[in-house]
C-alpha cells in the first residue's frame, strides 16, 4: 500500500512540477496553458490521494474545464498567441532578483515547516471515516461557513457584471463597420445616377423612375439608422 | 529500500511550497499578461494543495471548505482579470505588462 501511495505521489508531483516549469518557460502562451492543465491534473490526483474526492472532481471541472478553456478562448480570440522571446531580458537584473525572491519564499516556507518538525498543532477535528467527504464538506459549508457561502454567491454576481462591463466595447465607435463608407458611397452614386436619369427622362417614364428613386431613398434611409445601431 | 519510504503530509507541503515559488518566479519574470495570470493560478493551486494537506493532518473538514472558496474566488478573479486583459489588448494589441501602467490616472 505504501508503495502505491509513493508511486502516485511521485508521478503526480512530477506532473505538477513539470507543468509549472512549462508554464514559466514556454515561449508560446498556448503551450503555457496546456502545461497548466498538467499541473492542475497533478493537483487533482494529489487531492484524490488525500481523500478529497469531491475537490478533485471540482478541480478538474472548474480549473481544467472552465478556467483553462477561458484562457485559451482569450488567446484565440485576441490572437495574442505570439511567441515571446525569452532570451531577451527586458529589465537588467530582473530575473536574478525574481529568482532570489522565489528562493527566499521557498526557504521561508520550507524553513517554517522544518522548524515545526512537520507536525501540526491546533484543535483537531473529528472526521468520521465512514461518512463520505462530500457529505462532510456539504455539512461544513452549510453550517459553519454558510454566511461565507452566501457572500461568495454575491461575489460571483458582481464578477459577472464587472466582466460584462469591462469587456463590452466602448459606446460610440469601438466596433467600426468596415464596409460602411463604401456602402454609403455606392448609395450616393446610385442616387446621383437615378437623379440624372430622372432629369434626362423628364418627359417619358417619370412614373417608373420616380418609383425607383423612392425605393432607393427608402433603402438608403433604412441603411443609415441600421449602421448607426451597429455603432452603438 | 523504496518500500521504506513513506509519503508523509510534509511531502505535500514541500511540493506546495515549490509550486508557489515557481509561480511567484514566473509572475515576476513573464511579461505576457495572460501567462502572468497562469502563474497566479499556479500559486493559488499550491495554496489549495496546502489547505487540503492541513485538512488531512488535522482531520478537519474546514480546510476543504476553504478550498471551495478559493476555487470560487479564483474563478471570479480570472473572469474579471481576463475581461481587463481583453479590454486592454483590444486597444493595444500585443501589449505587455509594462503597458498596463498606461491605465493609471
Amino acid at each position: 500500500m505504501i508503495q502505491v501511495e509513493l508511486v502516485v505521489f511521485v508521478v503526480a508531483a512530477a506532473a505538477c512540477l513539470a507543468g509549472a516549469v512549462g508554464v514559466v518557460l514556454s515561449e508560446n502562451p498556448v503551450h503555457a496553458a496546456l502545461s497548466l492543465v498538467g499541473t492542475l491534473f497533478g493537483i487533482a490526483v494529489l487531492f484524490v490521494a488525500q481523500e478529497a474526492h469531491f475537490l478533485a472532481a471540482v478541480q478538474v471541472i472548474v480549473y481544467a474545464g472552465a478556467i483553462v478553456v477561458l484562457f485559451l478562448f482569450v488567446l484565440m480570440l485576441l490572437g495574442v498567441d505570439r511567441v515571446e522571446d525569452l532570451r531577451v531580458e527586458p529589465l537588467v537584473g530582473q530575473r536574478v532578483a525574481a529568482a532570489v525572491l522565489a528562493l527566499g519564499i521557498l526557504a521561508l516556507t520550507a524553513g517554517a515547516l522544518a522548524s515545526t518538525g512537520y507536525e501540526v498543532t491546533g484543535v483537531a477535528g473529528e472526521i468520521d471515516e465512514a461518512v463520505p467527504d462530500v457529505y462532510r464538506l456539504g455539512e461544513s459549508l452549510f453550517t459553519d461557513y454558510v454566511y461565507a457561502l452566501e457572500i461568495t454567491s454575491v461575489l460571483l454576481v458582481i464578477a459577472v457584471v464587472a466582466a460584462i462591463l469591462l469587456a463590452r466595447p466602448a459606446r460610440g465607435g469601438e466596433i467600426v463597420d468596415p464596409g460602411q463608407e463604401e456602402r454609403a458611397e455606392q448609395v450616393t452614386a446610385r442616387m446621383a445616377a437615378a437623379e440624372a436619369r430622372a432629369d434626362g427622362d423628364q418627359s417619358g417614364g417619370e412614373d417608373r423612375d420616380g418609383g425607383a428613386g423612392a425605393g432607393m431613398a427608402a433603402r438608403t434611409a433604412g441603411d443609415v439608422p441600421a449602421s448607426e445601431e451597429v455603432d452603438q | 529500500m523504496i518500500a521504506a519510504l513513506e509519503v508523509t503530509p510534509a511531502w505535500y507541503l514541500v511540493l506546495g511550497a515549490l509550486l508557489f515559488s515557481i509561480g511567484a518566479f514566473g509572475l515576476l519574470v513573464r511579461r505576457n499578461p495572460l501567462v502572468m495570470f497562469m502563474c497566479v493560478e499556479l500559486m493559488l493551486n499550491a495554496v489549495t494543495l496546502t489547505f487540503v494537506t492541513f485538512s488531512r493532518m488535522l482531520e478537519d473538514t474546514g480546510g476543504q471548505s476553504v478550498v471551495v472558496f478559493v476555487l470560487v474566488v479564483a474563478a471570479a478573479e480570472v473572469v474579471v482579470g481576463l475581461a481587463i486583459i481583453v479590454a486592454l489588448l483590444r486597444k493595444r494589441p500585443h501589449a505587455t505588462a509594462d503597458d498596463v501602467a498606461l491605465l493609471e490616472g
